[in-house]
């Protein structure tokens, strides 16, 4: 019974970092660039329900959406499109930079207090079933990230705009002589990633209970561990990535004596450092990004 | 025909210059005022330790802080009395309980270890390249940044480690500081910095010319991470707290921000930058504590400063990539580059 509560939470918490890692991977394939700032997208989902919490759940939820959308446009439009094409390093920076100017702009704004995060309190009420006792944020957590799983394969695979996706995912330049228009198409990852971070700021948000301006920095860091794991540049390795992370966490917390357990990070990271080391390609390795001579 | 090494001796003599100019200057003004040229000094030591490898190498790291890190803690492990050091650090070993060096030993020490930890660090490492290397420097600080802030009792958790003894005065943060510029000068016009930066412009002709590029970056990552670690300690004395908190992401924000800014490329754009920065930042600092114009006062908002500094960082990446020196090097007259 332990046995089957701990695969659900793995399968739980792996879910939230694949989320993560599918919206840091999809932005590095298209452009890559490795987007600190998607951390703040998904502190800006919570503060950004949390103001909304007045008004009906089913406008808070469309609202809130828009507003991580706008934001992660916006992003693109003022920061990295004026970038585009110059070296890995300066974009790294760039990002790095925008994450930092939105976590202190958050403080701006909002202070630097955690404030309460109490849309839908429904959500931490917990179901007993069969024994196991489930809050129902698991089930809700698990479904929209399965949700959002089927949604991102089916748009990915099936409709014309995720193949120009994935063709300039492949090779920028040969795509737009092809006739694909690449600013649309970043715009889109973009897109896309921002909806992606907003289903981990519920979840997230409903999990820790409050809002900081940095609450974003420990799932983009788990994000990195899992999009590095699963191979940098593959989507279906990031998901991956993040399920095996969920699993490794989580099997950490429960092999781990208890003294050890703050280290959890650490051993954490020290593994992303290993891999980069031995399998820097990560499991899924991508052909377009190997170094040619 | 033109001595590199001479060229870079040149380009140290005019920044020691700067430096000494800023410090004679900064004896004669207020403490305040000294203890904020003293954190731009220490500041400094940290940048141009991080452009030693950076700037040679191209490849950009966020873990040289852990460095910092290293270097305040080993300082404190040091220098605190051993009366206090029993109650704040009980898990540390015999001989660092007993130990209570002078803070001048200590730095070095700090220094030292900040080199062990990039020498074992640095093997794997350097076997990136490009963002890859990035990246394993970022897991390189959560690592330092978990263990500062969980091992308890050794490094006092969360909680801040006092007692440190004052050490870090205006002469004495100038002193490093051009000892650092020395440092980096010298490393820059040896063989090894030349052999590196061959590996910077094009890394398969450097290969292809006999340059072990994983040597020559270990190299310089271990040179890099002594004078950061020494800066740690210094700044472990400037501040008598040490706190793991402060050796995060803010700091390598900034430091990283000071780099680029200045253009990383050039030893006489890290010390620009750094000023740039150090100088800008005291400005947003007052401006976020509000501005009193006389008739209307504008109330501060806390912060300002951070936002300032990155919109500052976002216009010179859009608009001057290599930073204000574009990668020159300060001389006498107008050499062609």
């Amino acid at each position: 019974m332990i046995a089957l509560q701990h695969i659900l939470d793995a399968v739980n918490v792996g879910g939230l970092y694949a989320l993560m890692a599918l919206g840091i991977g999809l932005i590095f394939g298209v452009m890559r660039l490795i987007n600190f700032a998607h951390g703040e997208m998904v502190m800006a989902g919570g503060y950004a329900m949390a103001m909304l919490s007045a008004l009906p759940a089913p406008a808070v939820i469309a609202v809130s959406i828009i507003i991580v959308v706008a934001l992660a446009v916006a992003i693109e439009r003022g920061a990295f499109r004026p970038l585009r094409g110059k070296d890995p390093a300066t974009l790294l920076v760039a990002s790095f930079t925008v994450s930092y100017f939105l976590q202190n702009l958050s403080v701006l704004v909002f202070g630097a207090r955690p404030l309460p995060f109490a849309f839908m309190p429904g959500l931490a009420e917990i179901l007993e079933i069969g024994g196991l006792r489930v809050p129902l944020l698991q089930f809700v957590s698990l479904g929209l990230t399965v949700l959002a799983l089927a949604g991102l394969a089916i748009l990915v695979k099936r409709t014309t705009i995720g193949i120009e996706l994935r063709a300039a995912a492949e090779d920028v330049v040969t795509a737009q002589l092809s006739g694909i228009n690449v600013n649309r198409v970043i715009a889109l990852a973009f897109v896309i990633s921002a909806v992606l971070a907003w289903v981990v700021s519920l979840t997230y948000s409903a999990q820790i209970g409050q809002l900081s301006p940095a609450m974003g920095v420990r799932p983009l860091i788990i994000g990195f561990v899992a999009t590095i794991l699963g191979g940098l540049g593959s989507l279906p390795g990031a998901a991956l990535g993040g399920f095996l992370v969920g699993a490794i966490s989580v099997l950490l917390e429960v092999v781990l004596p208890s003294e050890t357990r703050p280290f959890r990070e650490a051993f954490l990271f020290g593994l992303v450092f290993i891999i980069l080391v031995v399998r820097p390609e990560g499991i899924v390795r991508v052909c377009a990004l190997q170094e040619r001579v | 025909m033109r001595s590199p090494f001479r060229d870079a001796l040149t380009t140290a003599l005019l920044l020691t210059a700067a430096v000494a100019i800023v410090a004679a200057i900064g004896t004669q003004l207020s403490g305040g005022t000294q203890r904020i040229i003293i954190d731009a000094m220490i500041k400094m030591i940290i940048v141009l330790g991080m452009y030693i490898f950076v700037g040679n190498s191209g490849l950009l790291s966020f873990g040289h802080i852990g460095f910092l890190g290293l270097g305040a803690y080993t300082a404190a492990w040091l220098t605190i009395p051993p009366s206090i050091k029993a109650s704040l650090m009980p898990g540390l070993p015999d001989f660092l309980a007993t130990a209570a060096l002078h803070p001048l030993p200590a730095a070095l020490a700090g220094g030292a270890a900040a080199s062990l930890a990039a020498l074992l660090v640095g093997i794997p490492l350097t076997r990136l390249a490009g963002v890859a290397a990035s990246i394993g420097t970022f897991a390189m600080l959560v690592v330092f940044y978990a263990i500062f802030s969980n091992w308890t009792s050794v490094t006092g958790g969360q909680g801040s480690l006092y007692g440190l003894p004052v050490f870090t005065s205006l002469p004495v943060a100038a002193g490093f500081t051009v000892a650092t510029i020395l440092g980096a000068a010298m490393y820059q016009a040896s063989a090894s910095g030349f052999r590196l930066r061959g590996s910077r412009e094009d890394a398969v002709a450097a290969q292809a010319s006999g340059i072990d590029i994983r040597r020559e970056r270990l190299i310089a990552f271990v040179i890099s991470a002594f004078f950061v670690g020494v800066a740690g300690a210094l700044y472990a004395h400037f501040l008598q707290v040490v706190v793991a908190r402060e050796f995060y992401l803010k700091l390598t924000f900034i430091t990283v921000a000071m780099l680029v800014i200045g253009g990383m490329r050039s030893l006489s754009g890290a010390v620009a930058g750094t000023a740039f920065v150090a100088f800008l930042s005291e400005v947003l600092r007052q401006a976020e504590r509000g501005i009193d114009l006389g008739v209307v006062s504008i109330g501060g908002r806390l912060g300002l400063q951070e936002v300032g500094l990155a919109i500052a960082m976002l216009i010179v990446l859009i608009f001057r990539p290599r930073g204000i020196t574009g990668g020159r090097e300060l001389t006498l007259g107008w050499r062609s580059r």
